[in-house]
């Protein structure tokens, strides 16, 4: 009997069943991995167990206890804590600040002493960390660990990791590996949520898949094997999907490395210099420096993909570009042309098309209907408009060819673009977007959050645009996407150029080390330091 | 779904969520008159006389309905030029402040270019009165654009300035040398009233402008300025990445906004009070807020709304006069509405989920 | 223009009521602090504190008891932070036409009750204000003995309401809470602790204060009540706390900027400067402006500034 037990766990929200008769169990010293592809519903299940859902049907008992987890607050009461993919951290405050932060007392704050406490938790799990710290200024595995510190501080036995590693390099991923096997070893419950086969085989001893919020496989760890995961992670749909998207899907899941990219049989364009930066610096809101003198070279035809891990200026560096940041120093150059001065609407103006990494708050208007985000861009022009005045049949029009081009499923283009499912919010904006035939693309992020058939299909577009002859700039913080698309591999590290080097000469070990510093010229090739 | 190849595609009208607005709408206001009758019983008064000299007062005869439309003209403006702002997400409150500079410009107007013929002169007073307003209504667009400003704070400060402005010339430069020291302008010329639509009552063209206005809102939300409009106030970051410039997003709404309010400004001058006085335009910013907001910022609504909001102000005077109740009834209802509005989707949503 | 009555004793009378004049706002721009912090606008300040106006005249001038009336407002105000909490907490509406909405409701609401109440009358009600009170010793202090320690009870409940204010924001749980909530509600969230909680309590205080600094007007500065006796004070508080960069003790900075601006207004009267009295009446309102202008650039709002807050689903 584990300390936590779910049983025949069902949850319904408007319009899908994320969990459908879920069981599992958690067992004391154990890392239990919850594998699944995106939207397969583990973020869900866990929210249940941490209190901030409660399910439709279905049992939870604690340490054989039945319960009711009515809130967080119930769950951290039981020894639950979780560590979320979006930290839930406040940033102006202080590392003590933040763990104290919801704790009963009485009187008065005494922030001495709970540094101190802080300190002596943070040393007894072997984490290193200030407490006098201000969140907001420490690295992104800093802040994981101050999450993490936030539940043993309160005494977690059970503690839920989601997606740990999505934030961190190869190298802090295996720290962190290393941090929860020793917390593992004192008797804690883990569970680690993955859509990462690779990951997921290392680090955890028993395994349970969810796919489409059911259950369909469970076995220890040293049992199975990664072609077995993969099949159940991804399931009959494997077959239905063609067979080039296969290959991508299998990359997706770990389930294969990404292959060295074999030179595209279509006519690939004259390579000419589509963009260029030169030495370029970009502050970000606060005016501190996120990209310092980067350059790099994109030609038509080819896709560069920018790896990096998130938060090391690659979303200033494509603001730059598509001119919605201005540049501090360097020059920027779109078809020969300098476009450092330019503005939005010149840089719109030449065949360009830019893909945003955060769909929902720029990509689309939640609110409009998805004719009116598909002519987004167009709808100043002949044949959207005349005379000032809107011209609806066009717009409705195109918005229906647009629909049926990119796979966009809907009943009729006049429904709500909040109403799609993220893969078809990002059809929509791809079809927006890659609809005139753009000849410079920057697309930031672009499978993130999707299934894996909507994110197969993503690529496939992308390859297929590149292959026409498109420059495609490819930002990625999930290297295997960036492996499996890319001609070519650029790593930033704190705003600077870690080196580039093509897609077939890297392979992740060597592009690891470049995320978390070492320039290229300092690698062995095979993921050590020279 | 049609398929390519086929011809037309429509978007039919939502009766269903029509219907469903309306009731609310129309629930809100009935909501709030009770909320009105009830503070009257609780402090002694008879909320039935009440209610009954206000329906006399606004509709009672020929005279008092065309009283109900003479109101109903600034707010039903007012109201436009609001809803204009609000669905750009930019909280422009200063109506009441653009109203007055569009009537001190438009009589400064009239007062200093006497000697124009008056087919001229007119059409210039118009486009003073506007122009004032536009420009009030601008100072706080720039503010908000390039400062970040807070729009709500400082429209209000400018409603205060505007008030203290106007106090200022009717008792000193502005103020008619043959009236007796009381605060207030010369006469405009006689010509330049504008022409009364029903014989003997002081229902003048400026209603009728008022109704041209919202029919010309309803085709802005059809040009690709209206598309920018809604684009700026769904998301400013999609915004900027197509192309649209924010802060000139900010600053042409602004324009229209005080350009309309400012025309109300006008029209009050040149088809209803012929001077400049004191407190012409008192309470007309919130009255029009509401008018806005119970109309769903849609300009066939706000002409039913600013219609039920005239009846409200012209019954309430007479309420003052004839039962006693102060006009100030009038407010509480106006806020009671806004509330019941804003909340009606969780109202409304809780009673359909107890079902 | 009478420039013989600008002396010394002018001047310093000058900044005493700019004290005394500081004191609604103060008041109000204290609780709007707290409510801020917690991530909500509350544009409804004017109207609450125009109610708490009333209420305290009518407290006092019922029962004879300042205190009861000083009692009533804070239940008033508090009672319409309530309800300005039930809009955007539970229903979640737009936080500025909420407050609005408010304000138009307690301007409305408070003009028709004293109409109500007192009908209209000759000679408007009075009732006998808080008087100064002059703290021994420390009211003899040149220029400062004046300034701070000589005025009525209800400035050294302000003026002690900064400290205590300071400390319950920076050095109580629930402060930290507060400040949590409106930077990153969901992490208060996940810590176990109700947002909308914190969110409530931070209105309610907001609100009472503000009834509290609307009441100051009759019962301490005025001694009557007419209907829109606030003339705006209510947004310019909102003003101050962006001012203060939503801190109470600058706070306490911003309020006396425009009790000077008030108390300056009156002396420049008095000095029969040869300007209109109408325009100089507006010179509160063109400073609110100038300042905003000169702090909102840079200003750091709250990260969770007037955005409800659901627990996100998927």
């Amino acid at each position: 009997m584990g300390i936590v037990e779910m049983a025949g766990i069902t949850k319904r929200f408007p319009g899908v069943l994320a969990n459908d008769q879920v069981n599992l169990e958690l067992h004391k010293g154990e890392i239990h991995g919850l594998l699944g592809e995106n939207g397969a519903g583990k973020t869900t299940l866990m929210n249940i167990l941490f209190g901030l859902y409660q399910p439709d049907a279905g049992q939870i008992l604690v340490r054989s206890q039945p319960v009711t987890i009515a809130s967080p607050a119930a769950a951290i009461h039981r020894g639950i804590g979780m560590v979320h993919q979006h930290f839930r951290l406040v940033p102006p405050l202080t590392v003590t600040e933040n763990i104290i932060l919801g704790l009963e007392g009485r009187g008065l704050l005494d922030l001495k002493a709970a540094e101190r406490r802080v300190q002596q938790v943070a040393e007894e799990y072997g984490v290193q960390i200030d407490p006098g710290a201000t969140v907001q200024d420490l690295s992104v595995g800093q802040q994981q660990r101050v999450e993490i510190l936030s539940s043993l501080y309160r005494g977690a036995e059970i503690l839920i990791l989601d997606e740990p590693t999505a934030v961190l390099t190869p190298q802090e991923a295996n720290s962190l590996a290393l941090s929860l096997k020793k917390m593992a070893e004192q008797g804690k419950a883990i569970v680690f949520i993955s859509h990462k086969l690779e990951e997921v085989m290392r680090l955890t001893d028993r395994v349970t898949v969810l796919r489409a919020g059911r259950v369909v496989f469970e076995a220890l760890t040293r049992d199975t094997d990664k072609a077995r995961l993969a099949r159940e992670m991804i399931g009959h749909d494997l077959v239905a999907l063609r067979a080039e998207q296969r290959n991508q899907v299998l990359v997706l899941a770990g389930a294969k490395n990404a292959a060295p990219v074999e030179e595209s049989p279509a006519q690939r364009a004259t390579g000419r210099v589509m963009l260029e930066t030169k030495a370029v610096h970009v502050n970000d809101d606060r005016g501190l420096p996120a990209v310092r003198g980067l350059s790099l070279v994109l030609r038509s035809g080819e896709i560069l993909g920018i790896a990096g891990v998130d938060g090391n200026g690659q979303r200033e560096l494509a603001e730059a570009i598509v001119r919605l940041r201005p540049l501090q120093a360097g020059q920027l150059v779109i078809a020969k042309e300098d476009a450092s001065q330019w503005g939005t609407p010149d840089f719109l103006r030449r065949s360009t098309a830019y893909i945003p990494d955060d769909r929902q708050n720029d990509g689309l208007i939640l609110s409009f209907d998805i004719a009116r985000n598909a002519t987004l861009k167009l709808f100043k022009h002949r044949p959207f408009s005349a005379f000032g005045f809107l011209n609806n049949r066009a717009i409705n029009q195109f918005a229906v060819e647009l629909m049926e081009d990119f796979d966009v499923r809907a009943p009729n283009p006049f429904v709500r673009a909040r109403t799609l499912s993220g893969g078809n919010q990002q059809k929509l904006i791809l079809a927006r977007e890659l609809s005139q035939t753009p000849r410079l693309v920057i697309a930031s992020q672009p499978a993130r959050g999707l299934d894996i058939g909507a994110a197969a299909y993503v690529h496939q577009r992308l390859m297929e645009e590149r292959d026409r002859g498109a420059a495609i700039l490819l930002i990625s913080t999930d290297l295997d996407e960036i492996m499996l698309l890319s001609d070519r591999i650029l790593v930033m590290y704190n705003g600077r150029s870690m080196g580039e080097l093509d897609a077939h000469a890297a392979n992740a070990q060597t592009l690891g080390l470049m995320m978390a510093g070492t320039p290229l010229g300092d690698t062995d090739g095979s993921g050590g330091v020279v | 779904m049609t398929t390519r190849g086929q011809v037309v595609l429509r978007r039919s009208i939502d009766w269903q969520a029509l219907g469903r607005s309306t009731y609310q709408a129309a629930l809100s206001v009935v909501l709030s008159l009770l909320i009105g009758a009830l503070l009257l019983l609780v402090s002694g008064q008879n909320p039935v006389l009440a209610f009954r000299s206000l329906w006399d007062g606004a509709f009672g005869s020929v005279d008092r309905f065309t009283e109900t439309l003479v109101q109903a003209t600034p707010l039903l403006l007012i109201a436009i030029s609001v809803s204009l702002s609000f669905r750009c997400q930019i909280w422009n409150i200063g109506a009441e402040g653009q109203v007055i500079l569009g009537g001190i410009a438009s009589i400064w107007v009239a007062l200093t270019f006497s000697e124009l013929p008056p087919a001229i002169l007119l059409p210039l007073t118009f486009i003073g009165g506007a122009l004032a307003g536009a420009v009030w209504s601008l100072i706080a667009g720039l503010l908000k654009a390039y400062a970040q400003a807070n729009e709500v704070i400082t429209t209000s400060m400018l409603n205060y300035i505007a008030v203290y402005l106007l106090a200022f010339l009717v008792h000193g430069p502005m103020m008619d040398p043959a009236g007796f020291n009381f605060p207030q302008s010369p006469l405009i010329a006689r010509a330049l009233e504008l022409p009364r639509l029903v014989a003997g009552t002081r229902l003048s063209v400026s209603f009728l402008i008022a109704l041209l206005m919202a029919g010309a809102a309803l085709l802005y939300w059809r040009t690709t300025l209206g598309q920018r409009t809604e684009i700026v106030g769904a998301s400013r970051r999609v915004a900027r990445q197509i192309g649209l410039s924010v802060p000139a997003t900010i600053a042409l709404v602004s324009m229209l906004t005080g350009a309309l309010a400012g025309i109300a400004g006008w029209g009050e001058m040149f088809g209803l009070h012929f001077r400049l006085i004191e407190e012409f335009a008192r309470g007309m910013g919130s009255l029009g807020i509401v008018v806005a907001l119970l109309g769903e910022l849609h300009p066939l609504g706000m002409v039913v709304s600013a219609f039920l909001f005239g009846a409200l102000v012209v019954g309430g005077n007479a309420m003052e006069r004839n039962a006693g109740v102060p006009f100030a009834l009038v407010d509480v209802i106006q806020g009671c509405v806004i509330l019941l509005i804003l909340a009606r989707g969780y109202i409304f949503k809780f009673r359909r989920g107890a079902r | 223009m009478n420039v013989e009555l600008i002396t010394f004793p002018f001047i310093v009378g000058l900044l005493a009521a700019a004290v005394r004049l500081a004191v609604p706002i103060l008041f109000a721009a204290l609780g709007e602090t707290f409510t801020e912090r917690a991530g909500i606008l509350n544009l409804g300040l004017e109207g609450i504190m125009l109610m708490g106006a009333l209420a305290g005249f009518v407290g006092a001038y019922a029962t004879g008891n300042l205190w009861l009336g000083v009692l009533l407002a804070l239940l008033c105000g508090g009672a319409m932070g309530l309800l300005m909490g039930f809009m955007s907490v539970t229903a979640k509406v737009n936080q500025v036409v909420a407050g609005l909405g408010i304000t138009i409701l307690g301007s409305g609401l408070s003009t028709l009750l004293f109409r109500l109440f007192f009908g209209l009358r000759s000679t408007p009600p009075t009732i006998t204000m808080f008087p100064a009170q002059p703290i021994p010793g420390l009211s003899r202090i040149p220029v400062l003995g004046e300034m701070v320690f000589s005025h009525n009870v209800l400035v050294y409940l302000a003026l002690i309401l900064v400290p205590v204010a300071w400390i319950v924001l920076y050095r109580t749980r629930f402060g930290l809470a507060l400040r949590a909530v409106g930077e990153r509600p969901d992490a208060v969230d996940t810590r176990g602790l109700s947002v909308d909680r914190l969110r409530y309590i931070s209105l309610i205080i907001g609100g009472a204060l503000a009834g509290l600094g609307g009441a100051v007007l009759p019962l301490a500065n005025l001694g009557i009540f007419w209907t829109q006796i606030t003339a705006g004070r209510g947004f310019i508080a909102v003003a101050v706390v962006v001012f203060a960069r939503w801190d109470p003790v600058r706070a306490l900075w911003g309020a006396l900027l425009f009790g000077g601006a008030m108390a300056l207004q009156l002396s420049l009267q008095t000095l029969k400067l040869p300007i209109p009295s109408e325009l100089l009446l507006m010179l509160p309102y063109i400073i609110t402006i100038i300042v905003l202008v000169g702090v909102s650039r840079r200003a750091e709002f709250p990260a969770a500034y007037a955005v409800p807050y659901s627990r996100v689903e998927k």
